[in-house]
């Protein structure tokens, strides 16, 4: 494949297809095409690189989530979409560091993204909570955690790789160490 | 069942571990018990987050990878809009360039109000025709009182303006200001000895503010020769100078000396001259010593005292070489013989009475 095919824009069917498939290269060809846009939006108001960087992958996860979920209608162009929620966030980020002088300077053509915005800003509440009960949980509790609940690793498995005499100890301190993360999970407001 | 046992079934049940035996005994006590339900319920709920929660980081971690891949910096350059150079001179340093602006903008005002450029000019400028506002009241009660009497007629003749003019000619041509007659309905002139002739506008030069009049009154006879001649070179810096004119209704000398070759803001026209001068000195003449007409009185300036102005004798000259032939019933012979050359300042002064008048204006 020539590097010109490989960087051309994916359609927006095929980025929708691409990502319900799993498609590595998809993503990858979306994420570099859009890159560019948004970089331009950030940095010609007020933002960095990084600020770019961070913007535009909260925006992709939206929309990466939007069509896992199954919910994503193309009503727009995908294009128009990225560059919605990311000037959404943008704006909300400058009032949010009060840099925000009154008024953005657009480079495209733009929708009105609210409603997608909220429901990703509850996820990722729940999400950085998730990451501090993680975090304060420690070792060896938080690797246990992820073997089990996420990499779906049988107990079997875990009992061999931390060393535990048989299956039942490492039950229990399954349990003990999930317990804990609940309840930290819980705690946190 | 403890809590560690009900954890345990709890697991085995949703990741689908149990017999359909087990199953349908745990959905039964699931039913009956809604605390039970509650906690499985909160259990796969807090999994699935825990999940999601792993492939958010997952995905993260793709994109970060995707994310090196691009060179940010060049792509930065190409898409910063770079506004032109003035514009970014403007965004860095507004502020001193306000600062600095402002600070040459008050500059420049405090220079114009101090060397009293802000003021307008043609105020400090102002000709010498007389404003006979007294003379006009008084013509005004008359006129009020004669028609309290019941007597229709009126006296009209409101006589507005006033300067003074000398003859040229003996057969009655005089020289006065343009602002002097301007706007003039009727010109009469009176002599030294309050005899008053009726003149008519022959030609003017508003340019030169230089007026000619002829005096038409049939009473009007031949002044005699002229005894001054009107001098066409230029007199020089410091030279004794007079004038003789009627700023009041008797006849007033002043003297000085030429002070500056040029009038106001260098105006080659004018003299500036150090006599003292008042309304209604418009249009004397301008004497040297030795009884030649050097000039016009014309104007002064009103912010500075003493600084006074007269056009030059040699435009004077150059008005009457312009006089139109037409408007001439004979050659303007302008008298060459200066007889007043070998007199004392007063003889001249004696002399010059009969040929100075009051130019009187009517509107």
């Amino acid at each position: 494949m020539n590097k010109e095919l490989k960087d051309s824009i994916p359609t927006d069917s095929e980025v929708i297809l691409g990502i319900l498939n799993n498609s590595e290269s998809v993503l990858k060809r979306m994420y570099l095409a859009y890159f560019p846009m948004i970089l331009q939006l950030i940095i010609n108001n007020n933002g960095t690189t990084d600020d770019a960087k961070d913007i535009y992958q909260e925006a992709v996860i939206i929309l990466y989530n939007k069509i896992k979920a199954g919910d994503f209608e193309l009503s727009s162009k995908l294009k128009t979409f990225i560059y919605s929620i990311c000037r959404r966030l943008w704006l909300k980020r400058l009032s949010h560091m009060s840099r925000f002088g009154g008024d953005i300077r657009d480079f495209q053509e733009h929708m009105h993204v609210e409603d997608d915005l909220e429901k990703q800003g509850d996820m990722d509440i729940q999400f950085s909570k998730m990451e501090s009960a993680l975090q304060l949980l420690g070792e060896p509790c938080k690797t246990i955690m992820e073997d089990f609940y996420i990499h779906n690793l049988s107990m079997q498995d875990i009992c061999e790789r931390f060393g535990y005499t048989n299956a039942d100890n490492a039950k229990t301190q399954k349990y003990k160490c999930l317990q804990r993360l609940k309840k930290l999970f819980f705690q946190q407001k | 069942m403890n809590e560690y046992k009900l954890q345990e079934e709890i697991e085995r049940y949703l990741n689908g571990e149990m017999s359909p035996e087990e199953i349908k005994q745990f959905e039964l006590l699931r039913k009956e018990n809604t605390a039970i339900d509650a906690k499985i319920n909160e259990h796969q709920d807090f999994t699935r987050l825990l999940k999601q929660y792993s492939d958010r980081l997952a995905l993260e971690n793709r994109l970060n990878a995707i994310h090196d891949e691009i060179d940010v910096h060049t792509l930065t350059d190409e898409l910063m809009v770079h506004p032109s150079w003035i514009v970014q001179l403007w965004r860095n340093h507004h502020s001193k360039i306000s600062v600095a602006a402002s600070v040459a903008i008050f500059a420049f005002l405090s220079v114009m109000f101090l060397t009293g450029k802000m003021t307008d000019q043609d105020s400090q400028y102002i000709q010498l025709r007389r404003e006979v506002g007294n003379l006009k009241n008084k013509t005004d009660k008359i006129n009020q009182k004669l028609t309290q009497n019941g007597r229709a007629e009126r006296f009209n003749n409101t006589e507005r303006f006033r300067g003074t003019g000398f003859a040229i000619t003996s057969n009655g041509l005089i020289a006065t200001n343009y602002h002097v007659i301007n706007g003039a309905d009727s010109v009469y002139v009176q002599n030294g000895a309050g005899k008053s002739f009726k003149a008519k506008v022959l030609y003017t030069e508003p340019q030169n503010d230089i007026a000619i009049l002829k005096i038409v009154d049939t009473s009007f006879r031949n002044l005699g020769t002229i005894p001054y001649t009107i001098k066409k070179a230029e007199s020089d810096l410091a030279e004794s100078v007079y004038t003789y004119g009627y700023p009041q209704d008797a006849p007033h000398f002043d003297e000085g000396k030429v002070t500056s070759a040029v009038g106001l803001n260098g105006d080659s026209l004018d003299y500036q001259i150090s006599i003292p001068i008042n309304a209604g000195n418009s249009g004397s003449p301008l004497m040297d010593s030795r009884g030649n007409v050097v000039g016009i009185i014309q104007a002064k300036q009103t912010q500075l005292e003493g600084v006074h102005f007269a056009v030059k004798s040699s435009y004077l000259l150059s008005a009457i070489h312009n006089i139109p032939a037409d408007s001439l019933t004979k050659r303007i012979n302008l008298n060459t013989k200066n007889t007043l050359a070998g007199l004392t300042r007063v003889q001249q002064v004696k002399k010059l009475n009969n040929y100075v008048f009051i130019v009187k204006v009517y509107q």
